[in-house]
């Protein structure tokens, strides 16, 4: 039986400082963060301790491979939801708590975005007149630099990953007809062809099937074994070409097939039907390039299939999974259900009217108002201000967003996305960080995603271990917490 | 071979049923999205950056990741 698929997202939010000095974009992101959370009583810094992002999965590395940095000397902080918000080279960037299903990722990544539109706005009290930091989720400069958006999974270390590499691989080529968060033109040039518009931000960027990198010749799989939890038993999937959503239908699809995907594919559910495609990288180009839903891509077995076709063979294996296995991989049966019900119908609008999506995509949706606004003003695809509207999609400023003027599908309420800025999710061990940051921020020195670090006045410091994702939720830690006044008295009940 | 067997899905009974019974509210429904999305694009005149061409010009960012 699938272990069940803890997931997060990771989102690198571009920046841009409208000034007429010089804030270099890594100062501008250290502002945020410090804006933000200086109304902290103490900020808890990130443990480095265990961070090894040059561990390749496939257990070796590549000659020539180059391993990230960790820049360990900007500001990098721990919230009271269990979340991480850090400078990540010339970017903001904040890393969800661990979530325990699909919908929980939604919140909480709806979280981080107004985590960053109150930084904003505490880091801009800071600033001259006329001097403004601007945050944006995309993905893009539309000039080839690129910032991403990464998911992880758990997923169980004894999947061998050649299979994960082989089967996730078509799920992640012909997502994008959802998950897509849609771009004006392109960055790269491909197939000799114009591109007006295509699905996603990001497929310009990748240009290899697997591997180690993230910023230079990105891999469609990410091989970084970086667990974050025990490594004899644990596989943390670091997936790193989705785009950026703000369209929660979006999200909660991108996230929920594919930790389903990952759940039959630790199942060896996929194995009746080899997916594999042909060439991935051109795979994944063309799909992008194609708003119409005709384009095919061949397959290693010969056979030519649309991106929705494609999704409809693993919809059909996922309902089968989920009436002969079940679908507690998923962390919440109702929400497994809604993951399966909204694919089908997003599928079936796919083909039958892709623009009856609007409210539900960022990609139609942004389709759409480039058109009509293309239309209205008798614009060639190449004027700047369909490129400016393209950006504006991603203002996280409301006054500016033209996302937020969009009736889109909710599928979360302000309150809880309000909540989900300093509570934790209660069914991961985000639940303990939290909960020990709410209580005892004071004695904490520092955190990370498997441990925290206590200072109680003793000798040595004292780390928690968290190796297990799914233990230190409230189930198994509201009882310890209560009654308990000091660290240290957490630390005895602990018996550690 | 597969690629005549993958085409069934658009001919699903569940689609045809949805396709015949609903196109009269398809055009209302047009209707109605082409009345917002003119009040949209009155909005987006209002809000859109002044200096489209120096906007986009100047959004430049360094690589991630």
């Amino acid at each position: 039986m699938a272990i069940t698929k803890v997931c997060g997202i990771e989102t690198e939010y571009g920046v841009h400082v409208d000034t007429a000095g010089d804030m270099s974009p890594t100062t501008a992101s250290t502002l945020l963060i410090n804006a933000y959370v200086a109304r902290l009583d103490r900020r808890v810094g990130w443990d480095f301790e265990d961070e090894s992002p040059g561990r390749d999965a496939r257990g070796h590395a590549r000659e020539g491979s180059m391993p990230p940095e960790i820049e360990t000397h900007l500001v990098n902080a721990v919230l009271t939801n269990g979340a991480r918000y850090y400078v990540d080279h010339a970017h903001p960037e904040y890393s969800t708590p661990e979530c325990s299903n699909p919908l929980e990722a939604v919140v909480h990544d709806r979280a981080g975005e107004l985590v960053l539109t109150r930084s904003m706005e505490a880091a801009n009290r800071f600033l001259p007149p006329g001097e403004e930091i601007v945050i944006y989720k995309n993905n893009s400069d539309g000039k080839g630099n690129s910032y991403g958006c990464h998911e992880n999974y758990l997923v169980d270390r004894a999947v061998p990953f050649s299979r994960i590499v082989h089967e996730l691989t078509p799920h992640l080529v012909s997502r994008q007809v959802y998950a897509g968060a849609g771009k004006i033109g392109e960055e790269v040039p491909y197939a000799g062809q114009v591109t007006q518009f295509q699905l996603s931000q990001r497929a310009d960027f990748f240009e290899e099937e697997v591997g180690l990198e993230t910023t230079l010749k990105r891999p469609i799989i990410n091989t970084r074994d970086e667990p974050h939890a025990d490594p004899q038993k644990y596989r943390r999937l670091h997936v790193i070409v989705g785009d950026a959503n703000l369209a929660e239908v979006a999200t909660f699809l991108k996230v929920g097939v594919t930790a389903l995907v990952l759940a039959m594919i630790e199942d060896n559910f996929l194995a009746s039907r080899d997916l594999r495609l042909a060439a991935p990288v051109a795979a994944i180009r063309s799909v992008s390039r194609d708003t119409t839903m005709r384009t095919k891509v061949e397959l290693a077995s010969g056979d030519r299939l649309t991106a929705v076709e494609l999704q409809w063979e693993l919809y059909d294996l996922a309902r089968k999974y989920a009436a002969e296995r079940g679908v507690e991989a998923l962390g919440d049966e109702g929400v497994a259900r809604r993951v399966l019900d909204r694919w089908e119908t997003v599928l079936e609008a796919l083909e039958s009217d892709p623009r009856s999506l609007a409210n539900q995509l960022d990609w139609v949706a942004k389709l759409r108002l480039i058109e009509a606004y293309r239309e209205r003003h008798d614009l060639e695809w190449d004027d700047s201000r369909l490129a400016a509207l393209d950006l504006q999609y991603h203002d996280l400023r409301p006054a500016k967003s033209l996302f937020a003027r969009l009736a889109m599908e909710r599928l979360t309420d302000d309150e809880e996305v309000a909540r989900a800025t300093t509570e934790p999710p209660e069914t991961t061990r985000a639940y303990f960080r939290g909960r020990c940051l709410q209580r005892f921020s004071s004695a904490i020195v520092a955190a990370n995603w498997d441990s925290v670090v206590f200072d109680i006045g003793e000798e040595s410091l004292r780390r928690v271990p968290m190796m297990e994702p799914l233990k230190g939720t409230a189930l198994h830690v509201d009882t310890l917490f209560e009654g308990c006044d000091t660290p240290a008295e957490l630390l005895r009940r602990l018996g550690s | 071979m597969a690629e005549r067997e993958l085409k069934k899905r658009p001919t699903t009974s569940r689609e045809a049923t949805a396709a015949e019974t609903e196109a009269p509210a398809t055009t209302e429904r047009r209707d109605r999205l082409k009345a917002e999305i003119d009040d949209l694009l009155d909005e987006i005149d209002e809000v859109l950056e002044n200096n489209a061409e120096e906007f986009v010009r100047n959004y430049v960012q360094k690589g991630g990741e």
